[in-house]
């Protein structure tokens, strides 16, 4: 059964996916069993994804399905099943840019990778920044821009959190459509990443796992 | 539209000629022999590159954003809210570089036109954006699964009461009105008239009207500026017409980005029948734009069919089908479609050799794709242009700059059919680097 539902799940096959959820609850199977099938689920999306097989819609599709198993598992949810987290990650879209979609993968990624996930919005000053570092205490700093007048953005940013004297606690990765190997030494981030799944692999090695 | 009495007579290649020949004679005052000779020559070399010749020198054509506005010292609000500010910028660019096509002013758009209209589909400058930030779309879902079936059968009637009232405050009443398919006899105007006396169907007009006045005030401003800057330094406008892929037109604003890649799961034969629609509407638009303007090229932004946006057999199930079936309905019709591949499409540049496209009538260009595997797929097929990233000219040196152009020049223009263009529109860069550019696109590019 348990292999059916990674299919289904990696098959993008949505209905089938929740009604074998469905199925497995009223069965009395422990959610944290079902919860780590979809994970091996995700790992396999990601795993597809990166060998270019899998591409912006089946990572959508997977995330569709996999929000809603989450909320049938957590509806049965009596105990608290969170792991512990891998890290945290404040994420935002830089001020000026008000661009979301990228970051919203890149947020669901991490967050079924294990890491909590705090998602600051869109044109996010570096005050705002500053201030959620100092709420959260953060493993990790994610910017995301779409328009090159960002780029501007996060080096400012990245100057403000430096001047408030944060910069070497945490780490910070840039992401988004025009970011690339130049661009990311323009800003002074620690790292960048081109998609959703090397964003992940940014963040784990950020934290060394 | 036609642009002469006989032209359904007229075959493809007249009216290829036609079209061209309009756009070489342009009805405007030249301010000398010598301007006209020089745009003359410029349209000539846009014109050899579609036909897939070598033209005397590579055309550098730069895809602007607000750039124009930061050369000039100016906010990008400015330029949408002051007239005189955008004529300064816009002749200023035009004047100060050597490009070889004009830099428009009519695409940056009015502020106080939206403000009438109450848009919300974006925010800009001087409304929801910061005074130095293009104008940014805002994605929602402006178009529910359950309204396929009204789409589909009436886009018209979906946009004027379905659309138009959720994506512009002043349209918003216009969901009360009732079809004008209705007016078909005598007993059925009353009742279909009656929400025209609505008072906020009537406070809707009014706005309209004011609107309207707005529309004709800037096209009156952005046309004096453009005929300005093409009657003194000879420049053609490197776009006439303008439309999009119809499943760019389903998933870009009306579904979004996210619920449209979940329909190609959920409901994939609702899209197939909405692009149906879609089609000959997005066909039309680009036919009656070129005309308008008396230039050929259609301009056609891709979005969604990009590499990481959907697998090679989406695309082939999905997206190409009716983006081929436009190039081929503009290019019947004289024109040029001229199409920007944003993001990348480096693992389906197959699909652009189609046979059944009209070789020499087509161009596209890119902005990530790598141009080596452009050249290799569409070299003699279809001109292409390509690629200096907006990134480079922001963040790059001079030298970078002019060494990357070289390299460019070197590997892909060889055969002509080429134009050197940027990738993503600038909005933001070094005015050395553009210098740089142009200086290299001259020093390399002549045949």
């Amino acid at each position: 059964m348990s292999t059916k539902l990674i299919e289904s799940i990696v098959e993008m096959r949505e209905d089938e996916a929740l009604n074998m959820v469905n199925d497995l609850i009223e069965q009395g199977t422990p959610m944290i069993d079902i919860m780590q099938e979809c994970k091996k689920a995700m790992e396999e999306v990601g795993n597809k994804f990166e060998e270019g097989e899998y591409f912006v819609p089946q990572l959508l599709m997977a995330a569709e399905i996999m929000n809603q198993i989450t909320e049938m598992t957590k509806e049965e949810c009596i105990d608290d099943t969170n792991e512990e987290d891998v890290g945290t990650v404040i994420m935002g879209t830089v001020e000026g840019d008000i661009h979301d979609i990228g970051k919203g993968i890149v947020n669901f990624n991490l967050d079924v990778n294990g890491f909590n996930v705090i998602d600051l919005g869109e044109d996010v000053s570096p005050k705002q920044y500053i201030d959620a570092i100092n709420e959260y205490k953060p493993d990790i700093v994610g910017m995301s821009c779409l328009l090159t007048v960002a780029f501007d953005s996060m080096e400012k940013t990245i100057k403000e959190i430096k001047k408030a004297g944060l910069r070497d606690k945490v780490k910070i990765m840039i992401g988004g459509a025009p970011i690339n190997e130049e661009v990311y030494e323009y800003t002074g981030a620690d790292g960048w990443a081109k998609d959703a799944v090397k964003a992940v692999k940014l963040a784990k090695k950020f934290i060394g796992v | 539209m036609t642009l002469t009495e006989d032209w359904d007579q007229l075959s493809t290649e007249e009216k290829y000629e036609k079209r061209f020949e309009n756009f070489m004679n342009p009805d405007i005052d030249f301010v000398s022999k010598e301007v006209e000779e020089k745009y003359k020559k410029r349209v000539k070399r846009l014109k050899d590159v579609v036909e897939l010749k070598k033209p005397d020198k590579i055309p550098i054509v730069p895809n602007m954003g607000f750039y124009p506005a930061q050369y000039a010292g100016i906010t990008a609000e400015e330029a949408m809210y002051d007239f005189d500010k955008l004529e300064m910028a816009w002749k200023k660019i035009n004047n100060d570089f050597n490009f070889d096509c004009l830099i428009t002013s009519a695409l940056i758009g009015s502020g106080p036109l939206f403000e009438t209209l109450d848009f919300q589909l974006y925010r800009w400058p001087g409304n929801g954006a910061k005074p130095d930030t293009p104008y940014q779309c805002v994605e929602k879902e402006y178009m529910k699964p359950e309204e396929y079936d009204i789409l589909i059968n009436d886009p018209t009637g979906y946009f004027m009461r379905y659309y138009l009232p959720r994506t512009f405050g002043a349209f918003e009443p216009w969901k009360k009105l009732s079809p004008f398919t209705d007016l078909v006899e005598l007993p059925f105007v009353g009742g279909n008239l009656v929400p025209m006396g609505l008072p906020d169907v009537q406070e809707s007009f009014k706005k309209l009207i004011k609107a309207g006045d707005k529309a004709m005030e800037w096209i009156q401003a952005v046309g004096a500026i453009d005929g300005q800057s093409t009657a003194v330094h000879g420049l053609p406008a490197n776009i006439g017409g303008f439309t999009k892929a119809p499943f760019d037109t389903l998933g870009d604003t009306l579904r979004g980005t996210k619920n449209i890649m979940l329909d190609l799961y959920r409901r994939p034969e609702k899209i197939k029948e909405a692009m149906d629609s879609l089609l000959p509407l997005a066909i039309e638009m680009g036919l009656n734009s070129a005309t308008a303007n008396n230039n050929p090229f259609v301009f056609i932004p891709l979005h969604k069919g990009a590499d990481s946006f959907m697998s090679r057999e989406q695309f082939a199930e999905f997206y190409w089908p009716h983006l081929k079936k436009l190039i081929i309905g503009l290019a019947k019709e004289g024109c040029v479609p001229s199409l920007f591949v944003e993001g990348a499409y480096n693992n389906r540049l197959d699909f652009l050799e189609d046979p059944e496209l009209p070789e020499d009538k087509v161009y596209w260009f890119f902005d990530k794709t790598d141009m080596v595997k452009v050249k290799e797929h569409l070299s003699n097929k279809a001109a292409f242009g390509g690629n200096v990233p907006a990134s480079m000219l922001k963040t790059s040196t001079p030298d970078k700059v002019k060494e990357y152009v070289r390299d460019l020049i070197e590997k892909v223009a060889g055969d002509g059919g080429y134009m050197l263009t940027t990738g993503a529109v600038i909005d933001d860069a070094e005015a050395e680097n553009m210098r740089a550019m142009i200086e290299a696109g001259n020093k390399y590019g002549k045949y």
